[in-house]
């Protein structure tokens, strides 16, 4: 047997104890049984199986779809790109509540953010671009789904779904607008209210339950302030679970065509 | 002659072939008529019943009580009549297509279930009587569909599609500033005041037609309700936009339409909601500020 030398040995050592590591009790316990993280990984369609099942994020997808759903063309992932942006929304929008507070001070928290703290500047473009981006994604996502009929039975009621959950994208846009309380905010939060206003019958009332008042003041930043970072999300992700469960449920992707 | 599944066949080879004492393969090459049945050593005390007819009388009865499984037509007389099943099908294992049809008017006559012996002295412990293909009574409807595993087919163009999204975005955010100006003051009101821009197609309307209409009717009945109700109105079924022409094209105005009204109302209006050139007045719509320049 030839001698080994030095380097050989550490290196051999190192990958013996990342193997014991991998199939070790602690990574088992962790990853589920077809996970890449576990030792023994193959590329088997039984793994294949695995990896999705097993895991909790992922098997929001069944096991198989079908072939044509994989193209690139047919989907142009414009749904999951719009739960991706929600999730960039939740994460910067998050991020962005340990530096605001909505009161008159507002306007001087945003003015802080951008210029004293670290990536405020930054995280506060991703999110404001990031809600255009969603709204004009979900709406391309609709699109797709009219063109290719794929609103069409048995997944009619998932449409509707689909029509409040473009509905409550405007909503949670509309009402942080209005955040930064800047002359922008709350003259275009105004018109958007006044149209409210015009409401038949309840005209008044609506107009004067949007402001919290006869007109926009700090009260009404309070109130959109709750309903963008509490109320609303709590509610699209409510109608966001019954929306991607019934994808599957009504037989995963539309089509061929 | 039906073709009987591969692993029914085994398991009837494995019951003769325990019944007889010789090997499975040797069971399943007689089965399939491969090589001639082996003869069982007990074979004279087995009670030959005296009406039997001459095709079967002739046969040594115990030779081939298995066999019949090769062919299903020769269980038809023996189920016909339970009494001289074990030897009936007897030349059936021979030669199996025209043997099928002969045993059956011999059976038929010997019809007499108190002359019939019920325990043969043959060792056969298991029988196939039929094979009952695997048909279903009602027709799938479902066609078998054409699919592949989500993992990696699926989740990868997903995540490379969400990578490129987030490197888009974070470059947007690095280029250019969100919009902040002066503090908010209800005393000073800008002109024009605009919405945000997934409204400024309704704003547009509202300077058309009067705000009842405009601003709440439209939203409120085209906008939500019909919109909701949409998959129940289009019942045609087909998904081909080559037949459902109408449905397409109404989906296109409305898509230039909301398009033109937006952007008529982002980058040409200006105050009073005059009509203005972008290129001749400048911008009036602030979150603009820092993408476009006119200078």
């Amino acid at each position: 047997m030839q001698k080994l030398s030095l380097r050989d040995k550490i290196k051999e050592a190192r990958i013996s104890a990342a193997d014991s590591f991998r199939g070790g009790k602690l990574m088992s316990s962790i990853f589920r049984p077809g996970s890449p993280f576990r030792k023994g990984y193959v590329d088997s369609p039984r793994n294949r199986s695995y990896v999705v099942m097993n895991n909790v994020l992922y098997h929001l997808h069944p096991v198989k779809v079908k072939r044509h759903g994989v193209r690139l063309s047919y989907t142009l992932c414009l749904g999951g790109l719009s739960f991706f942006l929600f999730i960039v929304l939740t994460i910067t929008g998050i991020w962005l509540m340990f530096y605001f507070r909505p009161t008159e001070l507002a306007y001087v928290d945003i003015q802080n953010l951008q210029t004293s703290i670290a990536f405020g500047s930054l995280v506060r473009n991703m999110h404001r671009w990031g809600a255009h981006l969603m709204v004009l994604v979900v709406f391309l996502h609709m699109s797709r789904v009219f063109y290719h009929g794929a609103y069409k039975a048995p997944r009619e009621f998932n449409w509707v779904i689909g029509v409040i959950l473009l509905l409550l994208t405007l909503l949670l846009s509309f009402t942080g607008y209005l955040l930064p309380w800047d002359q922008l905010a709350i003259w275009a939060v105004t018109v958007g209210g006044n149209m409210a206003g015009y409401t038949p019958v309840i005209g008044a009332q609506a107009k004067f339950g949007l402001f919290a008042g006869l007109e926009a003041t700090t009260a009404t930043l309070l109130r959109f302030y709750v309903l963008h970072v509490l109320f609303l999300p709590f509610i699209i992700v409510i109608f966001m679970a019954v929306h991607f469960w019934r994808v599957r449920k009504d037989g995963g992707i539309s089509g061929p065509l | 002659m039906v073709d009987i599944p591969e692993h029914l066949l085994l398991r009837s080879a494995e019951a003769r072939a325990k019944a007889l004492g010789i090997s499975v393969e040797q069971a399943l090459a007689e089965m399939k008529g491969e090589t001639e049945p082996t003869v069982v050593a007990k074979d004279p005390e087995i009670k030959v019943i005296d009406e039997t007819p001459a095709p079967a009388a002739e046969t040594p009865a115990a030779e081939t009580p298995a066999p019949a499984a090769e062919t299903p037509a020769a269980e038809t007389p023996a189920a016909e009549t339970p009494a001289p099943a074990a030897e009936t099908p007897a030349p059936a294992a021979e030669k199996p297509a025209p043997a099928a049809e002969k045993p059956a008017p011999a059976a038929s006559k010997t019809d007499t279930p108190e002359e019939v012996d019920f325990a043969p002295e043959v060792k056969v412990t298991q029988r196939l009587l039929t094979v009952v293909k695997a048909k279903p009574i009602q027709k799938p409807v479902a066609e078998p569909v054409d699919k592949v595993n989500t993992w990696p087919h699926l989740m990868l163009p997903e995540f490379v599609s969400l990578m490129a999204m987030t490197a888009f975005l974070i470059l947007l955010s690095a280029i250019l500033q969100a919009p902040l100006l002066e503090e908010a003051n209800p005393n000073v009101t800008p002109n024009p005041a605009k919405a945000p821009w997934y409204f400024l197609g309704l704003q547009e309307l509202l300077s058309y037609w009067d705000p009842q209409i405009a601003g709440v009717m439209i939203p409120l009945v085209l906008g939500v309700v019909l919109w909701m109700a949409f998959p129940y109105i289009d019942r045609n079924p087909e998904t081909h936009p080559s037949k459902r022409k109408f449905a397409i094209m109404f989906y296109t105005f409305f898509l230039a339409g909301a398009g033109v009204l937006t952007i008529i109302g982002v980058l040409f209006r200006g105050p009073g909601w005059n009509w203005t050139y972008p290129w001749i007045d400048g911008i009036w719509f602030d979150d603009l500020l820092d993408w476009i320049h006119f200078e």
